[in-house]
This record gives structure tokens, C-alpha cells and sequence, in this order.
């Protein structure tokens, strides 16, 4: 399940919906929630901007992605836009599997391309106005890795 | 025509978060960035960035991709989400 929203999310709410089915050993979730990135100015928020349309396809194929490489029974993908808050949650991942090893590996991809490939932008709003964030190289390096890890 | 939307900083720096160009034949991703490109010199840095990312029809490409009447072009800076 993918969603692109304005709206926060229950971290409790979307568990529940993953934890039902008894077949799944295990539950794997990540949440991204805004930070300070410490450049050396105020920061008290983000604006999120994405591609409607796009941002969705993007995460659709890397969930179908995902399931070619592990046993995943639940996927909830969603990710939030406009303006947050520092401290709010931005970005959340579950996934849910029969063996644990399956579960956090999805997890970890799902978030590593997820940041390399689908067209979201932040930009900080600090107390000296806003400022566009750079891509960082060492995202690229996650998501790249990942094609050496799934070929072994 | 095609239909081309700009995103992120690349939509603040153009001023604009669309416009329509008219095909040519044989048209590709390439052709639209040096058409664009040629408006002015704000147009023509951008345009030219190593890093400037370009899709068709909601998909990443290259710059070799052909483009025809009715698709919609994105240009945009590398992504930041998550």
C-alpha cells in the first residue's frame, strides 16, 4: 500500500494493520522524521514538494521490486508533504514477513531507493529563509550497494 | 505539443512550473534541453547542470530518449525524500 499525504500518520494505527495476518513472524517498520541537519542555521521545518503522479509509479515498482527479492506478505509505504514541523514524522516503512532476515533486509531497501529514486525535495525553512537541500553522495552509495548485495 | 514541468529549486530558479514546446521530428530528451537552453542565460546554466535529471512520461531517462506530441517531460535537481 502506498501513500503520498498531507496528513501525519498513527505509528500504532499502521502496526495494527501489519501485525494481522499470523503467518508473518516478523514486522519490520521505519519511520524518517525531520531533523535539524546542523548546517549552522535555525531550523524549524521542511516543505516537502514531489511529482504527483510519478512519486507513486516510483514507489509501486520499488514495493514490486521489493517482493521479487523477499518472501513480504504487507507493505505500507507513506510519505508525507507540504510543510512539517521539526520533530514531525515524515516517512514510514513496514514491511512483514514470514522470517525476520527478509523483513529488515526489504526495509532497508525500500528506504535506501526510495531516497535515491522517487521525486520528493526538501527544502529547510530556517530562521534566515529557505534553503534547498543537496542530494547527499552516501545516499547514492546505499542504494548502489544494493545491486552488489542482490546479485551475490 | 508536449507538455514540460519543472520541479524543486530548478521550478524557483526558472520562475515557471510549466511550459509547452512544439514537437520536431525525430525529437529527443537532448533536443528539449538545448531548446530550452537557448532562452536565455538563467535557462542555459540550468540546462546545462551535470546533475539535472529528466523524465518522460513519469519515468527517469536518458538523454537519448525520443519524445513525441502529447508526453510530458520533467526536468528536475536530484531527489531529497525519505
Amino acid at each position: 500500500m502506498i501513500f503520498v499525504q498531507h496528513n501525519d500518520f498513527s505509528v500504532a494505527d499502521e502496526y495494527q494493520k501489519l501485525c494481522t495476518d499470523n503467518q508473518d513472524g516478523a514486522i519490520v517498520t521505519f519511520i524518517g522524521k525531520v531533523r535539524d541537519f546542523n548546517e549552522g542555521l535555525g531550523v524549524h521545518g521542511l516543505s516537502l514538494e514531489h511529482y504527483p503522479g510519478m512519486t507513486e509509479k516510483v514507489l509501486s515498482n520499488l514495493e514490486a521490486q521489493a517482493r521479487e527479492h523477499w518472501p513480504l506478505n504487507k507493505v505500507t509505504i507513506i510519505h508525507r508533504v507540504g510543510d512539517l514541523t521539526l520533530g514531525e514524522q515524515i516517512v514510514f516503512i513496514g514491511v512483514t514477513s514470514p522470517h525476520r532476515k527478509a523483513a529488515f533486509a526489504a526495509c532497508e531497501f525500500l528506504i535506501d531507493f526510495l531516497k535515491t529514486k522517487a521525486p520528493f525535495w526538501k527544502k529547510e525553512l530556517t530562521t534566515q529563509g529557505a534553503k534547498w537541500l543537496d542530494a547527499k553522495a552516501s545516499d547514492d552509495e546505499s542504494s548502489e550497494q544494493w545491486s552488489e548485495k542482490l546479485t551475490k | 505539443m508536449i507538455n514540460v514541468l519543472f520541479f524543486a529549486r530548478l521550478r524557483e530558479q526558472l520562475s515557471t512550473d510549466s511550459i509547452e514546446i512544439s514537437p520536431i521530428e525525430n525529437m529527443t530528451t537532448d533536443h528539449i534541453r538545448q531548446q530550452l537552453a537557448e532562452k536565455n542565460e538563467t535557462w542555459a546554466k540550468l540546462m546545462q547542470a551535470d546533475s539535472l535529471l529528466v523524465a518522460v512520461n513519469q519515468q527517469i531517462t536518458d538523454w537519448s530518449h525520443s519524445v513525441v506530441s502529447g508526453d510530458e517531460v520533467a526536468f528536475f535537481p536530484p531527489v531529497t525524500g525519505g
